[in-house]
């Protein structure tokens, strides 16, 4: 779960970590008042969308008096960067800036450490540091059974070669965004730019959180999870507990296991079709999760026709012929469906479809097959 | 010979007394897996149709010599249950449990590489393992697993992917094949066992002629057992890598299954595969009939 700005620094500020103090708002009076209560202009007023290239867009602006707060406000809020609408903007003191740093901590999957980056050469696209001046870049690679030390982060800023005033502040930001990753559950912390002031002090200026799913048990994510940004069929499909992926063809996808439904989308693609999502149904039979994932599919304008691709494995053929047919028996499907049934008893699945097979409901013996009828069928009824 | 699980491994079941342990337990046990035990702290001196509950795995295996666990407690109590195993004194955890948190995993795993070397981890976030015949530990279905058969040269399995897994197995038993070892090391960021893992055992056994190698979006993993391949392997290797078409940033169901910042793509995969000799199908079934071509021509 990927954090607005805003959100990463409430984050942040749970963890102690120093950023500049300010608040979110929806409004453009509230943009004023918060101005206002900082009184401590310039402030910044920034779009919170999770699409880069904001400043560019006209998205982040400063104001020296309540007026101009007034004015950018009310362009910013409502405002459309790249297909995304601003309906948060966040206003804080605009900091002075005397050297601008990047600092990050995520997982190193081939390592199986995590991996701290930091680099003198903050403010800008990391990737495009890496690309032009790797060796801008300070690495080191943390135990997770160890943690990581004050020494270590000591060695490691003087590593990177950011100015030594901002060493003892570097250090200790680092050490708290250690604690805000692991402790705070997230595949990635990242704060670009952290800045050094004139005042010679250290912090945030952004914030990048990604928050681990599967972590929420731990933890209070209701707030972020409400703001999560979801077109109208994630949302249904996030609310059914089903594993979907909005995508912008035509033939909508249902599969059980998420390596199969993966492949059923290679599988349309390369008999010349587009799938319009990924849902993976899991395992078991259950007639309400076809309901659901059925009925998801075919509220999408995009669809034109369906795919059922089922494997039986410990979950028998006509387990699952049973749950289809039952669901179809529920619901009213526009788009017409081909199933592919393998696996465990799979003759015994497709006789139980047999007597249901129509114009609307057809049924092919192998995965090539089925994404070829899929695919036609889509194209028939476009 | 099998990688791993043979006959003679036996097998604690952690969480045999919930649900999902208790069902897949019992259907492991009527294939013919030696299910030993179960734990379950506040059901010590119970048992479940006639399998003895114990408080801890050290107490499990103190009591019946297993040497293998595996894992169906619910995601938050995985951190604990794998050291329990761990300390408990088996050799291989199998852990079928997903949604454990990253920073779990990760750490988990550098504690059982420090402190417990000789332990190996399969999954989290996986189906198990089966060799055929003679020990199937978690949730493939043993029915669609063919056994290796005298004579005919038999093939390993190592896979990310649960339902694709499935298809393999039964594709290769429609056409006869048999299977030594089927591995599914799970879709996670820090799975347990690696591909190379698995492919280091089956280059070593003698009974593995060929291997099929199901891989996904996401992660350098793919690669680095395409390196291994190039330059360890003797043995003919088929593949398959799913997510050709997947959206970038975008999780595909299994948590590790996301290409992010241009990494990750299938067609870097399939590519460092090709370089490396392996035969790569564009689709399940093509791989499938890619792994009967080599073994007919074994």
């Amino acid at each position: 779960m990927d954090l607005f700005e805003y959100q990463g620094k409430q984050f942040f500020a749970s963890f102690d970590i120093p950023v500049s103090a300010g608040d979110a708002v929806t409004t453009v009076d509230d943009a004023v008042a918060v101005a206002e209560r900082i009184d401590d202009y310039p402030v910044v007023i920034k779009a919170q969308v999770q699409v880069g290239g904001r400043g560019k867009a006209g998205g982040i602006k400063l104001a020296a008096n309540a007026d101009e707060v007034r004015e950018h406000a009310s362009k910013i809020i409502g405002m459309d960067i790249k297909g995304h609408t601003v309906n948060v903007v966040w206003v804080e003191h605009a900091s002075d800036i005397s050297e601008e740093y990047y600092a990050s901590f995520t997982l190193d999957r081939s390592a199986k450490k995590h991996l701290g980056m930091l680099s003198a050469e903050g403010g800008v696209e990391i990737e495009a540091v890496a690309e032009t001046n790797p060796d801008a870049i300070a690495k080191i690679w943390i135990d997770p059974v160890d943690g990581l030390d004050e020494a270590t982060a000591r060695s490691w800023v003087e590593a990177a070669k950011l100015n030594p005033i901002a060493t003892d502040g570097a250090v200790d930001i680092l050490l708290k965004l250690y604690r805000a990753y692991t402790e705070g559950d997230a595949d990635l912390t990242e704060i670009n730019p952290l800045i050094l002031t004139p005042e010679n002090k250290v912090h945030a200026l952004d914030a990048k959180v990604t928050l681990d799913n599967n972590a929420g048990f731990r933890h209070e994510w209701a707030a972020y999870e409400a703001t999560q940004e979801r077109d109208d069929r994630e949302q249904a499909a996030y609310e059914a507990d089903l594993q979907y992926v909005g995508l912008e063809g035509s033939v909508g996808i249902i599969a059980n296991g998420a390596g199969l439904a993966m492949s059923t989308l290679d599988v349309v693609n390369q008999v010349g079709g587009t799938p319009a999502n990924f849902l993976d149904v899991g395992g078991g039979a259950d007639a309400k999760k076809f309901v659901d994932a059925l009925t998801i599919i075919d509220n999408d304008p995009r669809v034109r026709s369906i795919f059922i691709n089922i494997f039986g494995g410990i979950t028998r053929g006509e387990e699952v012929a049973n749950g289809i047919v039952t669901a179809l028996g529920q619901i009213d499907i526009a788009s017409p469906i081909v199933i592919r049934l393998d696996g465990t008893n799979a003759d015994e699945g497709r006789e139980i479809l047999k007597p249901h097979l129509s114009d609307k409901l057809r049924m092919e013996p192998t995965m090539l097959e089925a994404a070829r009828a899929a695919v036609e069928l889509a194209g028939a009824s476009a | 010979m099998s990688i791993y699980v043979d006959e003679n491994t036996k097998v604690i079941y952690q969480g045999l007394t919930g649900s999902q342990g208790r069902y897949y337990g019992l259907l492991n046990r009527d294939y013919g897996t030696n299910v030993v035990a179960g734990t379950n702290p506040k059901k010590a001196g119970t048992d479940i149709e006639g399998i003895p509950i114990f408080a801890s795995v050290g107490d499990a295996v103190a009591e019946t010599g297993a040497n293998a666990s595996c894992i169906f407690i619910p995601a938050p109590g995985v951190r604990d249950a794998i050291i329990d195993a761990a300390e408990g004194g088996v050799e291989f955890i199998v852990c079928i449990t997903e949604g454990v948190p990253a920073q779990d995993e990760a750490w988990f795993f550098n504690k059982l590489k420090r402190d417990f070397p000789n332990v190996t981890l399969l999954g989290p976030n996986c189906p198990g393992i089966i060799s055929p015949g003679k020990c199937n530990i978690g949730i493939t279905a043993g029915h669609i697993a063919q056994e290796p058969v005298d004579g005919k040269p038999s093939v390993g399995i190592v896979s990310r992917s649960g339902t694709l897994t499935y298809q393999a197995l039964y594709e290769l038993k429609l056409q006869g094949i048999g299977v030594t070892t089927c591995v599914g090391i799970g879709g996670d960021p820090v799975p347990g066992t690696s591909f190379i893992d698995c492919l280091e055992r089956f280059e070593a056994d003698p009974e593995t002629s060929a291997v099929m190698m199901i891989g996904e979006i996401g992660g350098s993993a793919e690669e680095e057992a395409a390196e291994f391949i190039k330059h360890k392997m003797s043995k003919p290797v088929a593949a398959y890598i799913a997510g050709q078409t997947a959206p970038a940033g975008k999780k595909m169901g299994h948590a590790g299954a996301i290409v992010s910042g241009g990494k990750g793509t299938a067609a870097a995969k399939v590519e460092a595969l090709v370089d490396a000799g392996a035969k790569v199908g564009a689709n399940p079934t093509e791989a499938g009939d890619l792994m009967v071509e080599i073994v007919h021509s074994l």
